[in-house]
């Protein structure tokens, strides 16, 4: 295998007559954050969980860290990280439960857990909070805290699934400062998400119309290939001529 | 191996953290003992009996006296006559009257029989039917009294014996009801809520994306509530033992095994329930009303099974409390062992594996 983490080859989901992800090809190198757009319905979420080893596709390939998803499901999961629109942690549990539940999940052992989030803890400036409740933390911080313990077991790819939703601009560039530091530590990065100055930041980005990958760029390649000034109008050009809506 | 003890240390978190959660958990039971054991009680005691003595003579006051030094009544004698007793009925202050007829001693003695009347509200019948039984207790015993020589030639004397319950001790029968209710309740409504809440919150997605196995999920849910529920249990055997009076026959370490059983059951029909809703709020009206309409019914503690409609029988099998009710009551209150509950155990059993198949099978569709 080379660089390449992701490879999808015709990936294709069906449900039924309905094709939610209709031969879907590309593939994800190593360290790369790679945004995956699309509007409500294109198909995303789908193709993200086929990934994820959550459901099997219904014809094409893929491997994700080098595993085959239909028959290699339980090593794709402990290779990657995920992190969901959701707030993901337990509200009711501190931060230093919250890791280590999550360490432990994913079979680490105790000293490397304390070792990692003390490290962790000493990172986030989250020293004092450490034994407090998460539910007591600002949205903000819970993000945060919540893309670290996606990454806590350094999983080949992390997942995350509109990750910033109402988290104001500067918890945001802050977000993504982490999620730079994590691809220049060669985790690879697989976002999605539905502000397009943030697919600005990603290195490559894929643009999903009804089930299908419409466009698969660099956002300057992308920009310059529509002629526009911005992401937000290549997403617009792509995805106003879908037929599907909601999700 | 060492996933699911990390992921059962977190599930105690979330329970010990969750006031509502304990409360619901030990204050039920004890709601529960207290209100089947002191209010709900199905005995007589202590019941007012309106008195009137028209005739005041020494038999009339024997009687009295008699009736006044049992536990059953508290003798009321301010009424007068006839009159007033019927208002006193009809207004609900009297439930039940005794009433001596000028001449009751004189008749006793001379004409060799007296009559005295009892009256009773009927709208209550089993209070009545009590009341009748208790009064006509006393008069036999007082007949018997005063006509110590004239033995009749030819006499049958039935003696009663409550078998298990000599006292009639009316919790015997609440106490292995309680059990199942609040056994029903908790675990079902718990283990269902605490399941959908995963999914509310959006962590149970983590879960699955995580290498920790599915069914390990619902273990790891399904062990702290079979720990809490066994505790609980313990609460309200020392609570019927100490409070109640209630006393244990059989076997401590069956009654534990067959609650075991129970309480997997239950789990795994909150389980059940959990993987038909994304809901908290469903999950427990589901559990809540779901299983204890039926629990009350057709468990048998509240109201006979033996007298319902052959399709409410019908219905009563497949209620798994009922049998749980059957066993407890055969161990605890009259000491059997396994080889008298065998075939209720057996049938406990059948439904805890079809309910854990059940939503082990339905969690794993719910992930393709």
């Amino acid at each position: 295998m080379s660089d390449k983490v992701i490879i999808c080859e015709a990936l294709t989901k069906q449900f039924g007559d309905f094709v939610a992800v209709n031969h879907i090809s590309f593939d994800v190198g190593k360290g790369e954050i790679f945004g995956f757009l699309g509007a409500n319905g294109a198909g995303k979420t789908t193709a993200m969980r086929i990934l994820c080893g959550l459901s099997y596709p219904s014809s094409g390939k893929a491997t994700v860290a080098g595993f085959d998803v239909y028959k290699q499901q339980e090593s794709i999961k402990k290779n990657i990280g995920y992190m969901s629109q959701k707030f993901s942690l337990y509200e009711n549990l501190t931060v230093l439960e919250n890791i280590e539940f999550f360490g432990g999940v994913y079979g680490l052992s105790s000293a490397e857990i304390r070792r990692r989030s003390d490290r962790l803890v000493n990172k986030l400036g989250l020293t004092q909070e450490a034994k407090k409740l998460v539910g007591a933390l600002p949205l903000g911080w819970k993000q945060k805290l919540a893309f670290s313990v996606a990454i806590f077991h350094d999983p080949q790819i992390v997942f995350l699934d509109e990750p910033t939703g109402g988290v104001d601009p500067i918890t945001r560039r802050q977000f993504w400062d982490m999620i730079y530091e994590a691809a220049a530590a060669g985790i690879t990065v697989f976002v999605t998400t539905h502000y397009m100055d943030e697919a600005e930041y990603c290195n490559r980005i894929t643009v999903m119309v009804d089930g299908k990958v419409e466009a698969l760029d660099t956002p300057g390649h992308l920009k310059a290939k529509f002629g526009v000034g911005s992401m937000d109008e290549v997403f617009y050009q792509l995805a106003r001529g879908a037929k599907r809506s909601a999700d | 191996m060492k996933q699911l003890l990390v992921f059962i240390r977190k599930e105690f978190f979330h329970v010990f953290r969750d006031k509502r959660t304990l409360l619901i958990m030990f204050g039920l039971p004890v709601v529960q003992i207290v209100l089947f054991g002191f209010a709900l009680t199905s005995e007589v005691k202590n019941i007012t009996l309106t008195v009137i003595d028209q005739a005041r003579d020494v038999n009339a006051t024997q009687i009295i006296n008699k009736i006044k030094s049992s536990s059953y009544f508290i003798v009321d004698e301010s009424a007068v006559n006839y009159d007033e007793v019927t208002t006193a009925f009809k207004k609900g202050t009297a439930k039940c009257a005794l009433i001596f007829p000028t001449g009751f001693g004189n008749d006793l003695q001379h004409a060799g029989q007296a009559q005295v009347q009892i009256l009773t509200d009927g709208s209550d019948p089993n209070m009545a039917k009590t009341v009748v039984n208790y009064l006509t207790a006393i008069l036999t015993a007082y007949q018997q009294e005063i006509s110590p020589g004239t033995q009749l030639p030819y006499r049958i004397i039935p003696e009663q014996r409550m078998l298990y319950n000599e006292e009639g001790n009316g919790s015997l029968n609440f106490i292995p009801g309680v059990m199942a209710l609040v056994l029903m309740l908790v675990c079902t409504a718990l283990t269902s809520v605490a399941v959908v809440r995963e999914k509310e919150l959006g962590t149970m997605e983590i879960l699955l994306v995580s290498p920790f196995k599915p069914l390990l999920v619902l273990l790891a849910k399904a062990v702290p509530y079979l720990v809490l529920s066994l505790a609980n249990f313990t609460l309200i055997l020392l609570l019927a033992v100490f409070v109640l009076d209630v006393d244990v026959k059989g076997s401590i370490l069956l009654l534990f095994l067959v609650s075991t059983l129970f309480i997997i059951a239950c789990l795994s029909i909150g389980l059940m329930i959990s993987n038909t809703t994304n809901s908290q709020q469903t999950a427990l009206l589901l559990s809540m009303m779901g299983m204890m309409i039926p629990t009350l019914i057709f468990t048998g503690f509240m109201f006979p099974l033996e007298n319902m409609p052959w399709i409410f029988q019908w219905i009563s099998y497949v209620v798994p409390s009922r049998w749980y009710f059957l066993i407890i009551k055969a161990v605890m209150l009259k000491g059997l062992g396994f080889s008298y509950i065998w075939k209720e155990t057996l049938v406990l059993l059948g439904m805890t594996v079809v309910a854990l198949a059940v939503a082990l099978k339905n969690f794993k569709i719910r992930l393709s």
